[in-house]
């Protein structure tokens, strides 16, 4: 569905050198990204600030001319077939409005579905399940200009799909948003993803719209992919593991060990300990524990995966 | 699957070109509304034409007081008349100031958005402009002509063809006042801010569109290498001339086929512009 081969996007900068001097100097937005994306996938494109995945996603779409690189979207070259390839993609941008400001919702959507020639029917369809599924029945009528951030982004995401787009580019959808809102958004994408038809690609910085949405994660950093594969890879690669965290009745007795485990803290007078998990599995420990302590509280953690990206992210 | 990837939807039962009309008319629509949003604006601003329309009515008529055989420009005082206070009528259908939403949506990289649709930038802007005239030819061009009429002795056009050659003047003015716009907006493609460009606009489109002063109160030749070699006098001067009769039926429809000229050459000028900045263009700010 999507391909792109050794994409690269330049920007050249002017530096002021004196008072008329101006030097180039010529910067690597997207230095060399080569992935392949198939029908149906739901693709978490991320990295730190400035790292180029708003570019990645502009060239995608078309906005922006690769600067080397091949790209193909659907069949299509992005820029040179920007009306056709428009058609069949639908895009968020988090930070910008697709939207007619000074026009109702409803009014937009009507728009929408003559800009893009969509029958009438199916149109129809599409805007009452995101009306339900998004709840916009109360703010349909408002202008887009009075709608508060959250309401501006459920509406903006109706209007991404009502031509039934193929793939959604979503840049960074929940920026800003309260956790009802997210949610909300999550949850509908999470839907939409359900079907199969629909391909997602979607930058962020919060991490649990990944978790919530993609099985693939592509991390890119100073233009390049430093990560492309599942969370759990990602995990693996960076020996995050599970841990076991008690509250015991007195503190461990000296020298305690727990096979397969590593004692990684102890903390409130010795009460409460901290296991990471090597080799064994969550149930092994917790018998291991519980027969040779008083255990009076367990829990089982998962890895932060905000700790191993934020990891990856100063590893450069 | 690539071969399948390639093939275009046939998504509209329409026809092509059926479907391009009712893409544009809806287009226009929404320029329609999008003006008919802002009622007190609307009102102030019809108010200040016709406060402004006296004014420019007093000054000249004074000049043709004063004017040898009474006939500044070759107009009579009736046709003077009429020449303001449809000039005032027309001022913000034609809408020669004031339009910098290409400008400000490249400056702050919102034009990712309009690329995103599936029609060109151009023909989409044009429809909104239209929508946008067309608001302005409903609720600010009679109120104008009815304040002149009421107050002043207003030319009453003689021929048949001068009303119909008004319409298509007045819609020509709007297209090439709108490739005018669009290019100077589209300076911002380099210029990051168009602000230079645009004040540059305004000024010259007021005094050599025939804004300020007829432009027939200039020398001969100068005005005709004006009307021949650049879109402005084509902009306000040629639809209040047309309407005004101030020349004879050959040449009255001879500003019109000049008009016409322009408005194509001047949708050119906008689309190669767009195009070109499309290929080097960078979306600003994230």
């Amino acid at each position: 569905m999507i391909k792109m081969q050794d994409l690269k996007k330049d920007f050249t900068v002017r530096v002021k050198a004196g008072r008329f001097r101006r030097l180039k100097r010529t910067v690597a937005a997207v230095d060399g990204v080569s992935l392949t994306i198939e029908r149906g996938e739901m693709v978490g494109y991320i990295g730190p600030n400035g790292a180029g995945k708003s570019t990645t996603l502009k060239m995608l779409t078309g906005v922006l001319t690769p600067s080397s690189g091949e790209v193909s979207v659907c069949g299509l070259t992005p820029v040179p077939q920007r009306t056709r390839l428009a058609l069949r993609i639908g895009v968020v941008f988090g930070q910008r409005s697709q939207l007619w400001w000074d026009l109702p919702l409803r009014e937009s959507f009507e728009l929408l579905r003559h800009v893009y020639r969509v029958p009438a029917a199916g149109h129809a369809t599409r805007l009452r399940r995101c009306r339900d599924l998004l709840d916009l029945d109360e703010f349909l009528d408002t202008p887009v200009r009075q709608l508060s951030l959250g309401q501006r982004m459920r509406g903006e995401l109706t209007a991404a799909l009502l031509h039934g787009p193929e793939v959604l580019f979503l840049d960074e959808p929940t920026i800003g948003l309260d956790v009802v809102s997210k949610q909300a958004v999550r949850s509908f994408l999470a839907e939409l993803g359900r079907t199969g038809d629909v391909t997602l690609v979607l930058t962020t910085h919060d991490l649990a719209d990944i978790e919530r949405l993609c099985e693939r994660l592509v991390v890119i950093d100073h233009g390049r992919v430093v990560h492309d594969g599942s969370i759990e890879a990602l995990h693996a690669r960076y020996g995050s593991r599970r841990s076991l965290v008690a509250d015991l009745d007195r503190p461990l007795p000296d020298g305690f060990t727990l096979d397969g485990t590593t004692l990684t803290s102890v903390t409130a007078n010795g009460h409460r300990v901290t296991f990471t998990l090597d080799s064994v599995t969550a149930g092994v420990a917790v018998a291991g524990l519980v027969a040779a302590v008083a255990v009076r509280d367990l829990s089982v953690v998962e890895p932060d995966i905000e700790d191993v990206v934020a990891r990856l992210y100063t590893e450069r | 699957m690539d071969q399948r990837d390639a093939s275009v939807p046939t998504i509209s039962r329409l026809g092509p070109f059926r479907a391009s009309v009712a893409t544009f008319g809806a287009l226009i629509g929404s320029g329609f509304r999008r003006y008919a949003t802002y009622r007190q604006a609307t009102i102030a601003g019809t108010f200040t034409n016709i406060v402004f329309g006296f004014l420019r009515c007093y000054v000249l008529l004074a000049v043709a007081e004063q004017a040898a055989g009474q006939r500044p420009g070759g107009y009579d005082a009736e046709q003077l008349a009429l020449y303001v206070w449809v000039g005032q009528g027309l001022l913000s259908v034609i809408g020669i100031w004031g339009w910098t939403e290409l400008a400000d949506r490249i400056r702050t990289g919102d034009i990712a958005a309009d690329l995103l649709r599936p029609i060109a930038p151009v023909t989409a802007y044009l429809a909104a402009d239209l929508g946008r005239a067309l608001h302005g030819m409903m609720t600010r061009f009679g109120p104008p002509l009815l304040a002149g009429a009421l107050f002043f002795p207003l030319h009453t056009p003689q021929r048949w063809q001068t009303v119909p050659l008004f319409a298509l003047s007045v819609l020509l003015a709007v297209i090439i006042c709108f490739g005018c716009r669009y290019v100077v907006n589209s300076t911002a493609y380099w210029l990051q801010d168009a602000r230079g460009p645009i004040t540059l606009w305004t000024l010259g489109s007021g005094v050599l569109g025939g804004l300020y002063f007829p432009l027939r109160l200039l020398p001969q030749e100068f005005l005709v290498m004006l009307w021949l070699a650049t879109p402005l006098p084509s902009l306000l001067q040629a639809p209040l001339d047309v309407i005004a009769e101030r020349d004879g039926p050959a040449l009255q429809a001879g500003l019109v086929v000049v008009q016409a000229g322009w408005a194509v050459a001047m949708l050119a000028l906008a689309g190669l512009l767009q195009r070109r900045a499309e290929k080097r263009l960078v979306v600003q700010g994230g």
